[in-house]
């Protein structure tokens, strides 16, 4: 009775593509238990029976060398049947880990992937003489177009663990993989003319690096565009048509007491999303409505740069400035996501290999690079006094995001490694399984970060309702005013800018005798300080609690002395 | 296969010259990390580009390329042919 197939390949094969194509769409990330590796969960149906499918990470053999394909080997034990990806067109590197699989005694089908390609390619394989060989069905399929995939399917009862091939040292497998290779496969070369000069213009420095230039503006127009877009025909119109009277109609039911406070905001002044404050108001429409478009957006983006291939690119070419910094090349995804929102992130440190390179990255993610909610109360604040102070500030996070990179990677314990990693052609992406991909993470970033965002809420507003956090503020005013050269009003809304940036930005505007430098200096401190608590929570998951009290005594001594450099520098003072 | 005068670290191959792997002189597990993505002797590589100011090297070999740290590239020698 088979009730879970496993998908096994090298990374790169299209594997979540034919994982994709067979799942319907209840898919479900799960985090592998213990560790921070993630995988994607699945059905299918056998026979009208439905079945567990499980797509592991992408591993090159069996003997581990990252967590990744520690978990990849531990999914295996409990497989009934294995489904071995193979990449049609790199035949001979692949069959090293379908050999070790075929050594096992897991029934195991061959899916040999990309196809069409290794025709294109001039790559011909003799998959019946394959079969043969190895005693395990072998399937040709172009996951992308779906071809042959029915087969693969029909096919998965056969899948048989062979008799011949029996466990060998690493020689003797390369050996036997050079005679198999030799029967099955005759090649006789032809070249993608246009694709190769395009994979050659894009990773050349000299015409790579203007081509990413203009790939990230691209990006982050289709971002903005997706973004804008979703707000204002969606979600804007769902909020105020149909959320709006239901909150006014629960207004007047609740009445002028605390609970309307907290819920709602303040009783008697018409609710308005961005301004009332309350947990169903303002802290439902932030995450919702003002920060989740563009995570959406964001996320989209990300995933066609994947399966595109376009990414392994990016990593090579910024490699060098990442890796003076103390990481690598896939540095910049925490990055480039964190300008949606610093949770998603977060939660992408994780591609980076030590615990060095997570916490310089988790660290510069939380002090230099602000969210979509922080760039809109930068905006918010400055806006009316020209480009030229929101340029003061986003200077500033440049400079910071690199110097403190520096000194961390001096300073910060551990190791990190080289980049190391495959560059693969060029693909179209599979649209079906690129909506899924982002579906996935959405749902993943729902479950991981609106719990806390709404805790924020719930938080600061009963502190602000008992006068604790006007309390701290005024404890704070004198440190405000000599350190940074700010009102003493100001404290407070830091203060609270912990838990809720927006409510901050909202305070700053109203305290009188702040001019624009001033709005500046705290416009930054409030960008570097600290992230949300939502970020906050997962930062400390991904780190672990002692390595966010570090990095978080560097956030308040970073602000502290930016705040004061600023004040030097800009007041004259 | 043995080294001699001839052979170098892939660091020194220029670019768009093909050359064979002759040795691969790291621990055992970086060596068979690089078996098991094709690079092993005998095995024709060629450098595809070099980013500057000490940045990795993409190769290719067979159908696959690759980046890897100059650090990596340097245990690596090859004979241009």
């Amino acid at each position: 009775m088979i009730k879970k197939i496993v998908l096994m390949g090298n990374p790169n094969v299209g594997k979540s593509v034919v994982f994709s194509r067979l799942t319907g769409a209840n898919v479900i990330s799960s985090n592998y238990p213990g560790t921070t590796v993630d995988f994607l969960k699945g059905k299918m149906r056998l026979d009208g029976t439905p079945v567990d499918i499980i797509d592991a990470p992408g591993t090159y053999s069996l003997s581990p060398s990252n967590k990744a394909e520690e978990v990849a080997l531990k999914m295996l034990k409990d497989a009934d049947v294995v489904i071995n990806v193979v990449d049609s067109t790199n035949l001979e590197r692949n069959l090293y880990l379908t050999l070790e699989l075929l050594e096992k005694e897991i029934p195991v089908i061959i899916a040999l992937n990309l196809w069409d390609e290794a025709k294109h390619l001039g790559i011909y394989i003799d998959e019946k003489q394959m079969e043969e060989m190895l005693e395990v069905p072998v399937v040709p399929i172009v996951a992308i177009t779906g071809e042959g995939v029915k087969e693969l399917v029909d096919k998965i009862k056969k899948a048989k663990s062979p008799k011949k091939i029996k466990p060998t040292i690493e020689e003797a497998r390369w050996i036997e993989i050079g005679q198999i290779i030799k029967k099955v496969e005759k090649i006789e070369h032809k070249h993608h003319k246009l694709r190769e000069r395009l994979e050659d213009l894009t990773i050349k420095p000299i015409t790579g690096i203007p081509i990413s230039l203009a790939i990230i503006i691209g990006a982050f127009w289709v971002v903005r565009l997706i973004g804008e877009t979703l707000i204002q025909y969606v979600l804007d119109p769902i909020f105020n048509n149909y959320y709006l009277p239901v909150l006014n109609r629960l207004s007047n039911i609740i009445g002028d007491n605390f609970l309307h406070t907290l819920l709602l905001g303040e009783h008697g002044v018409e609710l308005e999303f961005i301004e009332s404050l309350g947990i169903l108001t303002t802290g439902l429409y932030v995450p919702i409505a003002v920060v989740l478009p563009y995570i959406i957006a964001f996320y989209f983006m990300l995933s066609i740069l994947e399966d595109t291939g376009y990414l392994p690119r990016l990593a090579t070419l910024v490699d060098n400035v990442f890796h003076k910094l103390g990481m690598h090349g896939h540095g910049i995804v925490p990055m480039f996501l964190g300008l949606g929102c610093n949770v998603p992130g977060a939660l992408a440190t994780r591609t980076l290999e030590t615990r060095k390179q997570r916490f310089i990255s988790a660290t510069l993610l939380a002090i230099a690079i602000p969210c979509m909610a922080q760039l809109a109360m930068i905006f918010g604040i400055l806006g009316n006094y020209g480009v030229f102070y929101i340029g003061i500030v986003f200077i500033t996070l440049g400079i910071l995001y690199v110097f403190l990179g520096l000194v961390l990677n001096k300073f910060v314990k551990g190791e990190s490694p080289e980049i190391f990693l495959e560059i693969p052609p060029y693909r179209k992406p599979d649209f079906k399984a690129t909506f899924k991909k982002t579906w996935m993470r959405i749902r993943w970033f729902l479950k991981e970060a609106i719990p806390f965002l709404f805790l924020g809420v719930l938080i600061i507003n009963v502190l602000y309702a008992v006068g604790f956090l006007q309390w701290l503020g005024s404890i704070l005013a004198p440190v405000m005013q000599g350190l940074f050269g700010l009102p003493g009003e100001a404290s407070t809304a830091l203060v609270i800018g912990f838990l809720r940036k927006d409510i901050a930005t909202g305070m700053l505007l109203t305290i009188d005798g702040m001019g624009p430098m001033q709005l500046t200096i705290a416009a930054t401190m409030l960008t570097i300080y600290f992230p949300c608590v939502a970020t906050f929570a997962v930062l400390i998951r991904e780190l672990g609690i002692k390595d966010m009290i570090k990095s978080s005594i560097i956030m308040i001594f970073t602000t502290v002395i930016v705040g004061f450099i600023m004040k030097i520098v800009l007041l004259g003072v | 296969m043995s080294m001699n005068e001839k052979t170098i670290s892939l660091i020194q191959l220029p670019q768009k010259k093909k050359a064979k792997i002759v040795s691969v002189q790291g621990g055992h597990q970086f060596n068979r990390r690089m078996c098991v993505m094709g690079l092993r002797e005998g095995q024709i590589v060629e450098i595809v580009s070099k980013q500057p100011f000490r940045g990795p090297l993409t190769i290719s070999i067979g159908n696959c390329k690759m980046t890897m740290g100059r650090g990596m590239a340097h245990k690596i020698y090859v004979e241009e042919i």
